[in-house]
């Protein structure tokens, strides 16, 4: 195919399955009575348990970003991080590996909020 | 009068006069602005992968979400976030900017306790649940793994 | 319970020239106040978006940010109830040692905003708390004890300011989170009345203490259909103990039902077989412009006590309204208690005005 083609249908998938993600989680809020909180716990569980079963690698080659941005993604490398290092370490590998996977994005957003907290106050609305 | 029937009478009768979230108008909006996010980090790990290919997949992952995050936090700073996430509902929240924004306007809220006993007291305040569960769950996950599979 | 009970003749000349004089028969949660208090100052203070809605012009100052120069918003709000509290004293051509009592409350944790408050006018002081119903409270308390005889120059204030009551039952003010069609917002407001066993301002003559209400709501977010309930019970018990009906009022106001609490309330008084109509309005209701997105409207504590003292009163004074009836409900639950699954209680004080 194409290659300037299947970049663009890549890009296309990501936005709808990225999107699609989204709008399910919406439909919780109108529907259902769960807080954002809890639906965000319910996604990450979905990524956990996606990675666990060995699903989610073959959808994530297919989705990219798609699945990869929302919270989904985030319980998959926890998971990820967690089988690998179990796998190395022995058993106890499991309670720090999620960490270890996650820890630059999780180290940047405590940063970056420690930073932006220096700076900015909020507003009021 | 029985309270109890009197409050599920109560209960049908708000839920049936309460306007509920426009169904299509909130979840189109939560698509596209969920969709463009994802689209705009897959371009963002494009970018990266073009100009660094030797990095490999996993780091160019991880730098990929450590350059939305910082986006996220600091569009938080800026105040734009909130206005976003008014329209985009979950679109917003779903995506790992979500986590961000949460962690950052926690962090913010709390500055006028200190620095210590406010922002780093309260930063976990908002995403304190996904932490949490993530960490406890993938640990649960990996140790099953390595029950079944074994190290190897 | 037999608060006061007023017999014919006996404390009648309240009513002169009131066909209501033969009627009055207050008993139970009513209270007929023997020596009306006299409202002789007021002023009300709201943040820049109240300023823009449908009754900004009426309220005596708005500010212009929001912060008030302040290093946080608490501090913010503890200016902005100074602000009100001397502004009332000079509208009431009061020093703050003519003053014998200050009754006042907020929503933030221990009524932190009217403590602090308190603290730098040296003036006593009874700190309240009844939510969104603080200032019909407040009056209650003030008028039962310059009724009696007891104090002069009572002051009644309370506030509330969208940041801090964000904080302390929502989110972080940054957090990207969508409301609900059926929320309601804070309004960022201070208010103070100023009442007097003497003076010629309008008279409260009348109280009716609220019964706790609870109908088993939970949703944190439908505070008007949480709160419509309680508004009922004490308007039904100020009807049926006065023996009033909503048309010998000229205007009857509740405090923070929103667009949809209020219309819930119209439904539940009908059912009781009263028929609001256009007398009644609602204080969060016409606090904000329909572009402005503040969904049902407003709440919070200031809510009701910034129109009060400003629009309605000075409606009150002009002459288009001679009787007011002023409900203000609260909610009294906290976040720890929906959090453990509680239901949600609410409670509406009321007052009656008279020209």
């Amino acid at each position: 195919m194409n290659p300037i083609l299947s970049e663009i249908l890549t890009y296309l998938i990501v936005f709808a399955v990225g999107g699609g993600l989204c709008a399910i989680a919406q439909l919780l809020i109108i529907k259902t009575k769960l807080t954002p909180a809890r639906i965000l716990v319910i996604f990450l569980i979905l990524g956990v348990v996606l990675e666990a079963v060995g699903v989610y690698k073959p959808i994530n080659e297919f989705c990219q970003a798609g699945i990869s941005v929302p919270i989904v993604g985030f319980g998959a490398a926890l998971t990820r991080g967690a089988i690998e290092y179990a796998k190395q370490i022995g058993p106890l590998g499991a309670l720090g590996g999620g960490l270890i996977r996650t820890s630059l994005g999780i180290g940047t957003a405590m940063i970056m909020s420690y930073l932006v907290t220096l700076i900015f106050s909020p507003r009021s609305k | 009068m029985d309270k109890s029937k009197r409050n599920q009478r109560y209960e049908d009768y708000v839920s049936s006069v309460t306007p509920k979230t426009g169904t299509l108008h909130s979840l189109f909006n939560a698509f596209w602005i969920g969709g463009l996010t994802c689209a705009l980090a897959q371009g963002v790990g494009d970018i990266y992968y073009a100009l660094f290919p030797h990095l490999g997949k996993d780091l160019i992952v991880n730098y990929t979400s450590m350059t939305i995050i910082a986006i996220a936090i600091l569009f938080t700073g800026f105040g734009f976030f909130d206005v976003i996430a008014r329209k985009g509902g979950a679109g917003s929240f779903l995506p790992i900017t979500g986590f961000a924004n949460a962690m950052a306007s926690a962090s913010m809220e709390f500055k006028t306790e200190g620095l210590i006993m406010g922002t780093s007291v309260k930063m976990f305040s908002v995403v304190g649940p996904v932490v949490v569960n993530g960490v406890v769950w993938s640990a649960v996950a990996g140790i099953i793994h390595w029950l079944i599979a074994g190290g190897a | 319970m037999v608060i006061k009970t007023l017999r014919k003749g006996q404390g009648g000349e309240l009513f002169t020239n009131r066909r209501i004089v033969d009627k009055v028969i207050a008993k139970g949660q009513t209270i007929v106040y023997d020596n009306p208090p006299h409202i002789i100052g007021r002023m009300s203070v709201v943040g820049q978006k109240e300023g823009k809605g449908p009754v900004g012009k009426y309220f005596h100052r708005v500010l212009s940010d929001d912060k008030m120069g302040e290093k946080t918003f608490e501090n913010a709000e503890i200016k902005m109830l100074t602000t009100a509290i001397e502004g009332a004293l000079s509208s009431a051509k009061l020093r703050a040692r003519d003053v014998d009592l200050i009754i006042s409350g907020d929503l933030l944790n221990q009524v932190t905003t009217s403590n602090y408050v308190a603290r730098d006018l040296g003036v006593p002081y009874l700190g309240i708390y009844a939510a969104c119903s603080t200032m019909t409270e407040a009056l209650n308390l003030a008028s039962t004890m310059i009724s009696a005889g007891h104090f002069d120059n009572v002051l009644c204030s309370t506030a509330s300011h969208f940041a801090t009551a964000e904080r302390t039952y929502r989110y972080p003010l940054e957090y990207g989170c969508q409301r609900p069609p059926y929320a309601q917002w804070t309004v960022t407001g201070a208010a103070c009345t100023a009442l007097s066993s003497k003076g010629d301002g309008p008279k409260i003559t009348m109280g009716t203490i609220g019964r706790v209400v609870d109908f088993g709501t939970t949703d944190l977010n439908n505070m008007g259909a949480a709160m419509a309930p309680a508004a009922m019970d004490s308007m039904v018990a100020l009807f049926r103990e006065s023996g009033m009906t909503p048309s010998d009022f000229d205007l009857i106001i509740t405090g923070d039902l929103g667009k949809l609490g209020s219309d819930i309330l119209r439904d539940l008084m009908q059912e009781q077989g009263y028929y609001l109509g256009q007398r009644y309005i609602d204080c969060g209701n016409m606090m904000y412009d329909v572009n402005q997105h503040c969904y049902q409207g407003g709440s919070g504590a200031a809510c009701s006590a910034t129109v009060f003292n400003s629009y309605v009163l000075d409606k009150m004074i002009d002459g288009t309204y001679n009787r007011v009836a002023y409900f203000a409900t609260g909610a009294l639950m906290s976040t720890q208690s929906c959090y453990q699954g509680e239901t949600i209680p609410c409670i509406s004080h009321a007052v009656v005005i008279e020209r």
